[in-house]
């Protein structure tokens, strides 16, 4: 195993998660790339072709654009084009997310793009324990998996298990149990939900909070089966509302517990725009504990 | 083709483009179960989920076939890296070629990846398969640097142009690049030069070729004179020639024989070789099927 990236070494990484690496690891474990997302991905790929396991660091999602063609084409489709004879042991960690001011450019939520593509897997760790869990899940993983960060996660405090910690790959978790509706949500989005449904707890609504931790494969089940039990589903997504991961979970909702919605399905997503560089219009167009608060209350029938 | 297979050694790894059956044969691949996947039938190399653009023998260390013009040359640049992470250079150490056309010497893909190659001194052979045209574009229409084996300069990268028609200065010019790769770990970029007889694919007639230009170059066609140079030169005798055209045209037969009998894929079998790794909840509906959990696996 082997890191690639760009200043993750000598600059310990451009949010220091990889700070002290390269001098426990040396430089042919941690290796600084230049600027070539495209370039360094594809040596990626085909280093794990080979059997070596590169655990690449791409900045951030939004870079991710430059190197989809070797993404898409290459890690997801080279076992099957070669009949299960080739597979791609790798590991892609990229933050998404906004609301830093870092403008329109650098603030996207593109997981739903990777998310669509078979072949690929995509996980979203939403808890620290996760952050551990589901990057050992990754690396061990033979098929290609995309870590989702988040960049206003990364200062997150909380308990990590000591020693071997491998999360599930594929399942769902309840951060919390409730009965009168279901939020959805993963990465910062569920963080936020939580927070929201301990606040509705003290007003009387007993939400349940479901975090995805994996958007391929997508948990179906888990969902579902939230649903049938509360009647009512709210889902939480930093992307923008359209073609969205909600859509996903939305439909999917419609068709798993039809027959038990009481109210439609609701997503709360970031309003469809470049996301500003302004303060008052950043906040505005991001979700937040209003506007999730806001639309469970709706959902509830304005309760 | 045949200079350049006959300079890899087996422990070498080869990256081509899309046009590689015969690159896939003169590496050893069984004829058979190459025209089974060019049929799409389950004997095919890739069980005939790939097609003609995609042959894989990994025993062969032939890593594909792409279809993405440029897309293997990060890979084939990734699979150098894996040879010197493991190993240093060596006589008997492997080294990789990666086959590309003239025209994708001017796709980002190229640039980037020769760039890491020189940086990170990488056991690499990158071969410009120059046939001077796109699909209808000429060269230098699409290069602004149309001696493409200078390309390789901004990387301080070797470079070397030589006649393609010419089989044995082919493979002299391949081997020599190909040893300073494995022992040196230093890349070369070497441009052969041709031209392609018929159109882009099956469905291409050529009119951006005129009747006399096509003319011309079946009477340079290299096969024929190269024939004819073993036979002058007392290598090969007419009838021992005929007998390798016989024995070839023997063994396509039998190739299209057993891809014939192989049958498709089943359907059932869809989803298989999508995953290496069996995970919860992947989802496996066909077209129309109302949406379940997915099963593991």
């Amino acid at each position: 195993m082997f890191l690639l990236g760009e200043e993750i070494g000598v600059f310990e990484g451009s949010y220091k998660i990889t700070a002290g690496l390269l001098a426990e690891f040396g430089p042919r474990r941690v290796r600084d790339t230049p600027i070539c997302e495209e370039g360094f991905t594809g040596v990626a790929i085909g280093a794990a072709m080979m059997g070596l396991r590169p655990v690449v660091e791409i900045m951030t999602i939004n870079f991710s654009l430059l190197a989809i063609d070797q993404i898409v084409n290459n890690a997801a489709k080279l076992r099957s084009l070669s009949g299960g004879q080739i597979s791609v042991p790798l590991v892609i960690r990229t933050p998404g997310g906004g609301g830093q001011q870092l403008s329109a450019t650098h603030s996207q939520n593109l997981e739903v793009w990777y998310a669509h593509v078979p072949g690929l897997k995509v996980v979203a760790p939403a808890t620290c324990a996760d952050a551990k869990g589901l990057l050992a899940a990754a690396i061990r993983d033979d098929d290609p998996v995309l870590v989702l960060e988040n960049l206003a996660l990364y200062n997150t405090k909380g308990e990590v298990p000591d020693g071997e910690h491998v999360a599930e790959i594929g399942r769902a978790a309840v951060l919390k149990p409730g009965r009168d509706v279901t939020i959805v949500g993963y990465s910062r989005a569920a963080v936020i939900a939580l927070d929201v449904a301990r606040h509705l707890e003290d007003g009387g609504i007993s939400a349940e909070v479901i975090d995805l931790r994996s958007l391929r494969p997508l948990d179906r089940d888990t969902v579902c089966a939230s649903v049938r039990k509360t009647s009512r589903a709210v889902i939480v997504e930093d992307d923008w509302l359209s073609y969205g991961t909600g859509a996903e979970i939305a439909a999917t909702i419609a068709e798993g517990a039809f027959d038990y919605l009481d109210a439609p399905v609701r997503r709360v997503a970031a309003a469809e725009v470049p996301l500003p560089y302004a303060k008052p219009l950043e906040l505005a167009a991001l979700p937040d504990a209003g506007a999730i608060t806001r639309a469970i209350r709706e959902t509830l029938g304005g309760h | 083709m045949v200079g350049l297979t006959a300079a890899l050694r087996d422990e070498d790894y080869l990256f081509a483009t899309y046009r590689e059956h015969g690159y896939a044969l003169a590496r050893g691949a069984d004829p058979g179960r190459v025209m089974a996947e060019l049929f799409g039938r389950t004997d095919g190399l890739s069980n005939g989920r790939g097609g003609s653009m995609h042959l894989f023998d990994t025993a062969r260390r032939l890593l594909g076939g792409y279809g993405i013009v440029g897309g293997q040359i990060p890979l084939a640049t990734g699979a150098a890296f894996a040879i010197a992470y493991k190993d240093a250079p060596g006589p008997d150490a492997p080294a990789v070629m990666c086959l590309l056309g003239d025209a994708t010497t001017n796709i980002g893909a190229f640039h980037e990846s020769l760039n890491l190659a020189a940086l990170w001194h990488l056991p690499v052979v990158y071969v410009i398969v120059n046939n001077q045209l796109g699909m209808g574009t000429p060269v230098e229409a699409a290069a602004a640097e149309p001696e493409l084996w200078k390309r390789g300069c901004a990387y301080r990268m070797p470079g070397q142009r030589v006649d393609g028609n010419d089989v044995v200065t082919v493979r002299d010019a391949a081997r020599t690049a190909l040893d300073r790769a494995r022992g040196e770990h230093q890349p070369t970029l070497l441009e052969t030069v041709s031209y392609r007889l018929r159109g882009h694919s099956v469905v291409d007639p050529a009119r951006y070729r005129t009747a006399d230009d096509t003319e011309r170059l079946r009477r340079e066609d290299p096969l024929p004179a190269f024939r004819s140079h073993l036979i002058a030169s007392d290598v090969l005798t007419d009838e021992a020639a005929s007998q390798l055209d016989a024995e070839a045209g023997k063994a396509v037969a039998a190739a299209v024989d057993f891809a014939d009998a192989s049958p498709p894929p089943d359907v059932a079998t869809l989803f298989e070789h999508v995953y290496a790794t069996p995970a919860a909840s992947v989802y496996r509906g066909l077209p129309g099927d109302p949406v379940t959990g997915g099963e593991p696996g």
